[in-house]
């Protein structure tokens, strides 16, 4: 009984470990900032723009600012607001004060809302990739994180893509 | 005397059912008296642009078939390229189906958007999916012709994106309005629209 119940908790603490390095996540931390799987997306041949997403949290007792990013594969890296409104697509920068990450808040940067921008893209980004990328906080100052290459349908970070998207092998 | 009111109750039962059942054709009639005036409602307009393989094109390589059209632009990090993938993957389960509809897009980008560009940038996509570009000039007459918004905004490193309507757009084989897709619909909702408009071809 004993021992069954010993096993069991061991198995549940391994599972544990394992489950989030199998849904692909990665955490990184600076300061009372964690940084939670970056991610981005395949791109198209001849893009000039791919995008970044995460989610930052912030344990500490003072409101934080993502100020900027700056990365070797793009020319520039800039924060966004994105959203739909009547139908229409607007994306804005979120400007030089930065994006807040309030005290005890998290601030999730996912498709359909806030996004990383990367401009001036120096080559095709493939899926399983990963991209360094250095982000700037006010408080929490830099780090360095890699931002994984998802498919380029993909909806969120490793495991939750939902379609097949490199038509060009299949049909060329 | 004591069966009186049952025999009411039974008229006024049979009453209610025939109203009823007259109410529930009057509903079920509804829709379809909706779908044909829509389909009825022009969308869009004459035009002249320029598709990814060079070719000039005008609103009548709309006509004759129902056609899908999305209007965008490459430089477009998030919505775009995902929008198109996911067309892609329809087309896809569209299987054959597919060949009976025409699927655009069309920038709103004419400064950076070349027929070239677009060319090379949609072939990681379904190559059912054909590019439309052109002038500013002619940029401006097609979106004005569909009714589509689309505005430059400046970003901070001396480069620009596009607020632009967003939807996917579906068009019978006359010109006539009949949907739209939204960016946030499930792919079977999106799936049931395009095999309705694949059977207004047929």
């Amino acid at each position: 009984m004993q021992i069954e119940r010993y096993a069991a908790a061991v198995l549940v603490a391994v599972f544990m470990m394992l489950g989030p390095s199998l849904a692909g996540a990665h955490n990184y931390k600076a300061g009372d900032i964690s940084i939670e799987h970056p991610w981005s997306r395949a791109t198209p041949p001849g893009a000039f723009t791919a995008v970044g997403f995460l989610t930052l949290k912030n344990v500490g007792a003072e409101t934080d600012y993502l100020l900027s990013a700056q990365s070797g594969i793009a020319d520039h890296v800039e924060v966004h607001s994105m959203k739909m409104q009547d139908g229409v697509m607007k994306m804005r920068p979120v400007g030089p004060t930065g994006l807040p990450i309030p005290a005890g808040k998290s601030v999730k940067l996912a498709p359909g809302g806030f996004h990383m921008m990367f401009i001036g893209l120096k080559k095709t980004l493939q899926q399983g990739q990963t991209i360094p990328v250095t982000l700037q906080f006010k408080n929490a100052g830099p780090v360095m994180v890699d931002f994984v290459v998802e498919a380029l349908g993909a909806k969120g970070p490793g495991g939750m893509k939902d379609m097949k998207m490199n038509h060009k092998s299949g049909q060329e | 005397m004591s069966y009186r009111p049952i025999a009411l109750l039974g008229i006024v039962l049979v009453a209610a059912g025939v109203t009823a059942f007259s109410v529930y054709k009057q509903m079920e009639r509804q829709p379809t008296v909706t779908s044909r005036a829509a389909s009825d409602r022009q969308f869009g307009g004459p035009f002249e642009m320029t598709d990814d393989q060079g070719h000039k094109v005008t609103q009548a390589d709309l006509l004759g078939k129902p056609s899908v059209l999305y209007f965008g632009f490459t430089y477009c990090p998030d919505v775009c390229p995902t929008t198109l993938s996911e067309l892609s993957s329809l087309i896809d389960k569209l299987g054959k189906d597919a060949d009976k509809l025409n699927f655009v897009f069309v920038s709103v980008d004419p400064e950076r958007d070349t027929p070239k560009h677009m060319h090379e940038y949609l072939s990681y996509f379904s190559h059912k999916i054909r590019g439309f570009t052109g002038t500013k000039e002619q940029v401006a007459a097609i979106t004005k012709a569909y009714g589509i918004y689309y505005k430059k905004v400046p970003l901070e490193n001396g480069t620009y994106t596009i607020d632009h309507t967003a939807s996917v757009f579906l068009i019978n084989q006359k010109g006539g309005f009949v949907a739209t897709i939204d960016t946030q619909e499930d792919q079977k909702t999106a799936l049931g629209k395009l095999k309705r408009l694949v059977a207004m071809a047929n």
